[in-house]
């Protein structure tokens, strides 16, 4: 196995890509998936330390971080929907008032 | 063990640049698309860390469901070009000397205690396998795994809820 800093490291990288992607993007599904690749990125560091502590927990936790993006994406998409329907932009510099 | 750097160096090379594709594409569906190769190359890594379930779960849940979900929106909204012009003109500046500063950090954390860092051995056959990791879920982390069937209930419960149509 490669040293398990190379694997953190990537992690770090493509996390790093998530945190800009979610602060220089204004279209509100493209910062969504921003956090998605973060979530992703957290999982790579989980299961290389499960590899290399040959642990299993690690890679049952990726498990439960999947079903929270799961849940996260499904009421973060009805949301955005219901943003739509009543500003018809998706644009976060819009969403500057609540029950407007 | 040469090729082993070699694989790694390709595949994380096609991570990296699928993300920054999926950041700097002005089309949505575009970087939904970019995102998903993104999951994908994940997942291979998966594979070589020796965990083939979850590399599975990945390419299922992730990049199959989640982007397909992704995807129905962005069509059902037609909502894949947006402009790209912030409100306010110091913005990106800000984001990428922050974002430089995260990364220069976490680098120099994970290489400077890479000495404190376990090599790992070789784990059994069946590690990572559907056997173990179900033999797991259901006796040690048995209770996280109902609480996490109450959580899909509420956000379906929730998903429901809220694209209703008002009466």
């Amino acid at each position: 196995m490669l040293p398990v800093a190379y694997y953190v490291g990537l992690s770090a990288i493509l996390f790093t890509i998530g945190a800009l992607g979610v602060l220089i993007r204004r279209n509100s599904i493209v910062i969504f998936m921003s956090v998605e690749l973060m979530l992703n990125a957290a999982n790579l560091a989980f299961v290389a330390f499960a590899r290399a502590y040959e642990a299993i927990s690690g890679q049952i936790f990726v498990f439960f971080v999947m079903t929270v993006a799961a849940a996260e994406v499904a009421v973060g998409l009805a949301l955005i929907v219901a943003i739509f329907n009543t500003k018809q932009s998706i644009d976060v510099d819009q969403m500057n008032s609540m029950k407007g | 063990m040469s090729t082993d750097l070699v694989i790694f160096f390709l595949l994380a090379s096609l991570a990296v640049v699928t993300a920054l594709a999926m950041l700097f594409s002005s089309n949505a569906v575009y970087a939904a698309l970019f995102l998903i190769l993104n999951f994908a190359t994940v997942a291979v890594f998966y594979l070589l860390l020796s965990a083939p379930f979850i590399a599975l779960a990945q390419v299922t849940v992730y990049a199959g469901a989640i982007m397909v979900l992704f995807l129905f929106v962005i069509m059902l909204l037609g909502a894949e070009r947006t402009g790209r012009t912030p409100s306010i003109w110091w913005l990106q500046p800000l984001a990428l000397g922050l974002g430089l500063v995260l990364l220069v950090e976490a680098l120099y954390f994970v290489f400077s205690q890479r000495g404190a860092l376990p090599t790992g051995g070789t784990p059994s056959a069946a590690f990572g396998g559907p056997t173990m990791i179900g033999a797991t879920l259901f006796n040690q982390y048995l209770l996280p795994f109902e609480v996490t069937s109450i959580l899909l209930l509420t956000a379906m419960i929730g998903a429901i809820v809220l694209s209703r149509r008002k009466t």
